[in-house]
């Protein structure tokens, strides 16, 4: 099993016609996701990548049925994007777009949580379950098949770690990014429940950055929840306070959201936690062959 | 985006919230004719970004004509250092008449991320720094998530003031949260709110930080953007859609995505080094974006060396290398760079650092740029 994601889901994509839209669209079909359609205003009734272009999500869940959406709409745009197909009855939503303000990403929420649907992102590289499904826009070719579940606040850092684990001959479950901005839809606990759930996910490898407390919240969950071994490697360290380091939601703000109280907490709910990213393969490795 | 306190009371004065009344200087000989507009006691206000502008020698009071002179002659000009902010030119001071105070405190709404929505922070240690207060006095902070319609009085009665302040307060608070709301602001702080004499409730201070990423729809916010403030490494970086911090260490790196760029910046560190700058070129960056990103990072005059870490998904090896080979050709370039790159056409892209004719370290993973980082 993989989590959120498998071999069946049904994809349309939010702003297909577009040039990111299109070419991670391609990218996706050709990992073997279920692409079945996209949404773009006033492109309806074409077709691309041998799929049907609808002009709203409402019409392309009526003709199609789709499990899950995923978005490349531009940020002013995005959040109403999300909130159509979550009125329209998509159950799995995954916001690539960077750059949505703060109070219409939490309108968007409301949105998702009021219809009953999950959303990953924004901000996010999106999730894959290697051999079954990509929604997102991560490097293919470095995910294997596997036990490992993935949890990430960052988009290259998790390539990162993948790679690393895949040189090492250790497979995914499933890869997450969940989204580099302050408001997201599915946090580390969401993701952590999944994976405690899932009978493939052996290890989980969670990777946090400075800002915020949820690195924090996500270490109390682990210790009353979770009793599969968590390997952890928080960005930061040595990032100044005050400074918002790409990610909008990176920032140490006074004496908050710092690397070292994350790593604190996580370290004092028993995950592994590694200092150096270099060596987050190695040490998911040493645990797999001691269990 | 950070803007100025006199900017700050401009949108406060529009929005029905008192402040002290002030004139704005920005030329030494404009400062009697300020001076006379107010009428001392006045308060003499270094405008830069930056808290703590009182500890740095930024904020003083003038109980008369003379002594507000010299203090505005002293500031205007001055370069003042705090620890927040660095050093900073002073090119403008605010001359405000100084308020007779009762009481004094701290008032502000913030987006609260752990709870997912505006919170109103209030205490009586007004003109104190707040996290100095949450951390010696925390029984002093009340603070009220808003979930539905905001209703401040319950909070504020702990402040211990008569019913007729009390509502005074709220409806100041009330009006700041519709300018939080109406203008993407995440942060908007009173310290002090001042209780005068008379009753009357006045903004002393003020400070405001937007949501970036809503500018787009304010242009009358965009418009009080002050590049005087912004680092000029950083201006140049926004230009071309780069992610760039000036940071003071040696070790320049250039890094696709914000978590791989800071988990670098930990590698460097480490090392036993520290980096020169977090830049973040972006997913999709071409040749052209990585050659006027590499001119950026070099034109920092202090490297020991250059590390490029890039994870190639979007982002294509070969498209990098021609980037930095079109770059060193150009600029001259007398500190070793390292180079790691992986992903998407990294042969070709090896190929095309190899058969440049150029010398680079290439490194096949974090833990050997470690070690080349170790020896430098």
């Amino acid at each position: 099993m993989s989590i959120f994601i498998n071999k069946s889901t049904k994809l349309i994509i939010q702003g297909i016609t577009g040039k990111e839209g299109s070419f991670h669209a391609k990218s996706c079909q050709e990992y073997g996701t279920k692409l079945i359609g996209g949404v773009t205003p006033n492109k309806g009734g074409s077709e691309i990548l041998n799929v049907p272009v609808f002009n709203t999500v409402k019409e392309a869940v009526k003709e199609l049925m789709p499990d899950a959406s995923m978005i490349f709409v531009p940020a002013r745009f995005a959040a109403n994007a999300i909130i159509e197909a979550a009125e329209a009855g998509i159950k799995l939503i995954v916001c690539i777009t960077e750059g949505i303000p703060v109070y219409d990403t939490l309108n968007a929420k409301k949105a998702v949580t009021l219809n009953g649907a999950r959303l990953i992102g924004p901000n996010c590289p999106g999730l894959i379950s290697p051999e079954e499904s990509k929604i997102g826009i991560m490097p293919s070719s470095i995910h294997k098949k596997g036990n490992v579940g993935v949890v990430s606040r960052s988009g290259t850092l998790t390539y990162e770690a993948v790679y690393q684990l895949t040189q090492l001959g250790i497979g995914q479950s499933t890869c997450i990014g969940i989204g580099g901005d302050p408001v997201i839809g599915t946090g580390f606990i969401d993701v952590l429940e999944a994976f405690q759930n899932d009978n493939e996910t052996e290890v989980i490898c969670l990777i946090g950055e400075i800002g915020g407390n949820a690195e924090e919240e996500a270490a109390e969950y682990i210790k009353q929840y979770v009793t599969k071994p968590v390997v952890s490697f928080i960005a930061g360290l040595s990032a100044p306070a005050g400074k918002r380091m790409g990610h909008a939601g990176a920032i140490i703000s006074g004496s908050k959201g710092t690397a070292s109280s994350k790593m604190q907490a996580l370290t004092s709910a028993g995950v592994k936690v590694c200092s150096n990213p270099a060596n987050i393969g190695i040490t998911i490795k040493q645990i797999l062959e001691n269990n | 985006m950070k803007i100025h306190e006199y900017q700050a009371k401009d949108l406060f004065k529009q929005y029905g919230i008192n402040v002290p009344s002030s004139v704005l200087c920005e030329r030494k000989e404009d400062i009697e004719e300020c001076i006379n507009n107010i009428s001392p006691p006045c308060v003499i206000k270094a405008q830069i970004h930056s808290g703590a502008r009182g500890k740095a020698g930024g904020v003083k009071i003038a109980k008369d004509y003379k002594s507000a002179v010299e203090y505005a002659q002293t500031i205007l000009g001055s370069e003042l250092t705090s620890s927040q902010a660095g050093t900073k030119k002073v090119n403008k001071i605010l001359i405000e008449k100084a308020v007779e105070i009762d009481k004094e405190i701290y008032l502000s709404l913030t987006f609260d991320r752990t709870s997912e929505c505006i919170a109103l922070i209030v205490s009586p240690q007004g003109g104190m720094d707040i996290e100095e207060t949450a951390r010696n006095n925390p029984e002093k902070i009340y603070t009220l998530l808003i979930k539905d319609d905001f209703n401040p009085e319950p909070v504020m009665r702990n402040l211990g003031f008569n019913t007729e302040i009390t509502n005074k307060i709220c409806e100041t608070a009330k009006k700041i949260y519709k300018l939080l709301v109406e203008k993407d602001i995440l942060l908007a702080e009173i310290n002090p709110l001042v209780i005068t004499k008379n009753g009357d409730v006045t903004a002393v201070d003020a400070k405001i930080n937007f949501d970036d990423n809503a500018l787009f729809r304010h242009e009358d916010i965009l418009s009080l953007k002050d590049e005087k403030e912004e680092n000029p490494y950083e201006l140049e970086a926004q230009k071309y859609g780069l992610n760039y911090i000036k940071l003071n260490g040696t070790i320049g790196c250039m890094v696709n995505g914000a978590g791989l760029a800071m988990a670098t910046m930990d590698v460097i560190k480490l090392s036993g080094k520290s980096a020169a700058n977090f830049l973040d070129v972006g997913g999709g960056a071409g040749s052209d974006k990585i050659e006027k990103a590499f001119k950026l990072l070099i034109s920092d005059k202090d490297l020991e060396a250059v590390f490029i870490n890039i994870f190639g998904g979007i982002l294509r090896c070969d498209f990098l290398a021609e980037g930095i080979k079109n770059a060193i050709q150009t600029l001259k370039i007398k500190c070793p760079v390292i180079i790691r790159m992986e992903g998407t056409n990294k042969e070709q892209g090896i190929e095309i650092l190899n058969n440049s004719g150029l010398r680079f370290t290439i490194v096949k993973d974090l833990n050997e740029a470690s070690e080349v980082i170790k020896k430098l």
